[in-house]
């Protein structure tokens, strides 16, 4: 079982406060994700519930019990680090075992336990060689490993994929997400990966300089995010923004189009403009566009075609996808 | 013919190295030498360098006339002492610095090196004083306690610069696993600092072992270590250079031989941090 609950928590390094007093509630197996740019607090956040950061003023509560005051080592939490963290002198089979070994359970208990985890993350073979002896994502793997047989009541991952190559960073996003459903233990990921907060999560939290602008499912916030921030951050490439004329013509500061809500003509449409680059995926193609007064619009179309630098172009966006923004970049409701 | 050249470069480098190499252990060799000589040939001009009638003369007196062994033993307590004393005080005191550093960090650091620059002879006259009124001259008490206190910030900035090293995540990964701080001191991060502890501790050793200013300054017999024995062979008249050499030989031999065992270690240990 594991409940967070964090109920007005602050921090501050000497004058600067880096989190403003914060709620944040996380339920028993959810998979929450801290998603938001580099120097947001989103690490601190997670640091603070692990008991690895004091904090300022608030209370973190585990599973209905203060815990703002427990130290790390009795909070019943496990982490995986970005740098892996592992012990470098240990082997990977005393690597899993340390925490075992802390809570002084039975050696047979502990050999049942490295196993089974070992069989788990397929660490099997390599469970009598060093750390430095493995791969960045066998290395994760143990990381992982050390987390898990001790049965905590949540685990924490502070950016634990941003140190594997892209095709295991994909990977290893699915062994997790398969991890969370066979375990169903709660979960918390801090990432800048806006694609695996996506991916993986139940609940995303985006957070911007120490707050919290938006709370909620993967869909929600790609589907009604509260402002033009969240709008940016959620969703692959990332929303267009238009100003000026095309704001004014629908009574809005600012207005937000994904680019895979705009459809693209070489007839006649709403907008013309022309192709400055496009990125062939095969499936996908994103096309550059430069609309009038030098506008700039991704676009996403079908896969196989045959648009080049300086083509005309016509863009359309579909009924009920534009997203309107006021002055202080707030969504205005229709 | 497919011989390999040897770079220009590399011979010249390989033939400095050499010479400076030579240059420097040239004094010890001298030394030993010496003390193989009578007394005429280690004044002798032209120095006599292999030539010369080899005596165990020297050795012979010297034993006769102080007690090699005592000396020997307090200079084996006093340096081991002093340095397994403030490895007890540098070990935390380190800890703190590197792993949980304050605003002053930097600060005290600096502090603790700058009483190094003081010239010793500026304060031997109130230390003389404070051991005369605490009954701790001329013993070994005292100078444990004085060579613990003059290396004192070499040990800290060593270890200093050794838990720096040590990622502090891997630290509270330990912390995160439910070790509480004596089983993450002795589990994680001791193992983990072994190489940086046993560097320094050797370097210290050979540092107290060797110094000379206050052991030969606040003792006369009791807790006299091999610097003092030294000493007592030079003498303002006569001759007496084989007899010092010889002396200084029978001092030097046991941290020579100690140093030549551990040089991998001693290596490692003062070039940490440099070559990475």
């Amino acid at each position: 079982m594991g409940k967070i609950h964090l109920k007005n928590v602050t921090k501050s390094f000497g004058n600067l406060q880096v989190i403003p007093p914060m709620n944040l509630e996380i339920n028993e197996g959810e998979f929450v994700v801290f998603v938001g740019p580099s120097g947001c607090g989103k690490s601190t956040l997670l640091r603070m519930i692990a008991g690895l950061e004091d904090v300022t003023s608030g209370q973190v509560v585990i599973n209905d019990e203060d815990a703002t005051h427990v130290r790390p080592a009795r909070r019943g939490l496990a982490m995986v680090f970005q740098s892996y963290a592992l012990y470098p002198h240990m082997t990977v089979r005393k690597n899993i075992a340390f925490p075992l070994k802390m809570a002084k359970m039975s050696r047979e208990e502990v050999e049942k336990r490295v196993t089974d985890a070992a069989g788990i993350l397929n660490l099997t073979p390599y469970l009598d060689r060093r750390p430095g002896q493995l791969s960045g994502g066998q290395r994760q793997r143990v990381a992982i490993g050390r987390a898990i047989v001790r049965e905590p009541k949540a685990f924490l991952f502070d950016e634990p994929l941003s140190n594997l190559d892209a095709a295991l960073r994909v990977n290893m996003r699915l062994e997790i997400s398969r991890l969370h459903q066979s375990l169903g233990t709660t979960m918390i990921y801090v990432t800048h990966d806006q694609v695996e907060a996506m991916t993986m999560a139940d609940k995303i939290v985006v957070l911007r300089a120490g707050v919290v602008e938006q709370v909620g499912s993967p869909m929600e916030l790609y589907r009604n995010p509260v402002n033009m921030f969240v709008a940016g951050f959620i969703g692959s490439p990332k929303m267009n923004f238009l100003y000026g004329d095309f704001a004014a013509d629908r009574s809005a500061h600012a207005i937000g189009i994904r680019p895979e809500h705009l459809t693209l003509s070489t007839q006649s449409g709403a907008w013309k403009g022309s192709v400055g680059i496009a990125e062939h995926f095969g499936a996908d193609t994103f096309l550059h566009i430069t609309l009038k007064d030098d506008t700039l619009l991704t676009v996403r179309a079908e896969g196989e075609n045959n648009l080049k630098h300086g083509d005309a172009v016509y863009i359309t966006p579909m009924d009920g996808r534009i997203y309107r923004f006021d002055e202080n970049e707030i969504l205005l409701e229709d | 013919m497919t011989q390999k050249k040897i770079p220009y470069q590399k011979i010249v480098v390989t033939a400095f190295a050499w010479f400076i190499g030579v240059a420097i252990f040239f004094p010890i060799l001298w030394t030993f030498l010496t003390g193989f000589k009578t007394e005429a040939t280690a004044i002798a001009s032209p120095p006599v360098f292999l030539g010369f009638e080899w005596t165990l003369e020297n050795y012979k007196e010297v034993l006769d006339r102080a007690d090699y062994f005592r000396f020997f033993m307090n200079s084996v307590i006093i340096s081991v002492g002093s340095t397994v004393l403030g490895l007890l005080i540098a070990i935390p005191a380190a800890w703190a610095m590197a792993f949980v550093p304050g605003r002053q960090t930097k600060n005290i650091l600096m502090w603790m090196l700058s009483t190094k620059m003081l010239p010793p002879v500026g304060v031997l006259i109130p230390i003389y004083l404070l051991f005369r009124d605490f009954g701790v001259l001329d013993t070994r008490v005292g100078l444990v306690f004085v060579l613990t206190m003059i290396n004192l910030p070499i040990i800290v900035w060593m270890l200093y610069t050794y838990f720096r090293e040590i990622p502090g995540e891997i630290l509270e990964a330990a912390r995160m696993d439910g070790a509480p701080l004596l089983n993450e001191v002795v589990y994680v991060l001791t193992p983990m600092a072994v190489p940086g502890i046993a560097s320094t501790l050797l370097l210290n050793i050979i540092l107290a072992w060797n110094e000379a200013f206050w052991t030969i300054n606040l003792t006369t017999v009791d807790a006299a270590p091999l610097t003092a024995f030294i000493a007592s062979f030079s003498s303002p008249e006569g001759l007496f250079y084989a007899k010092l050499s010889a002396a200084s030989t029978m001092a030097i031999a046991p941290i020579l031989v100690m140093g030549w065992f551990c040089q991998k270690q001693l290596v490692r240990g003062l070039t940490f941090g440099a070559v990475k």
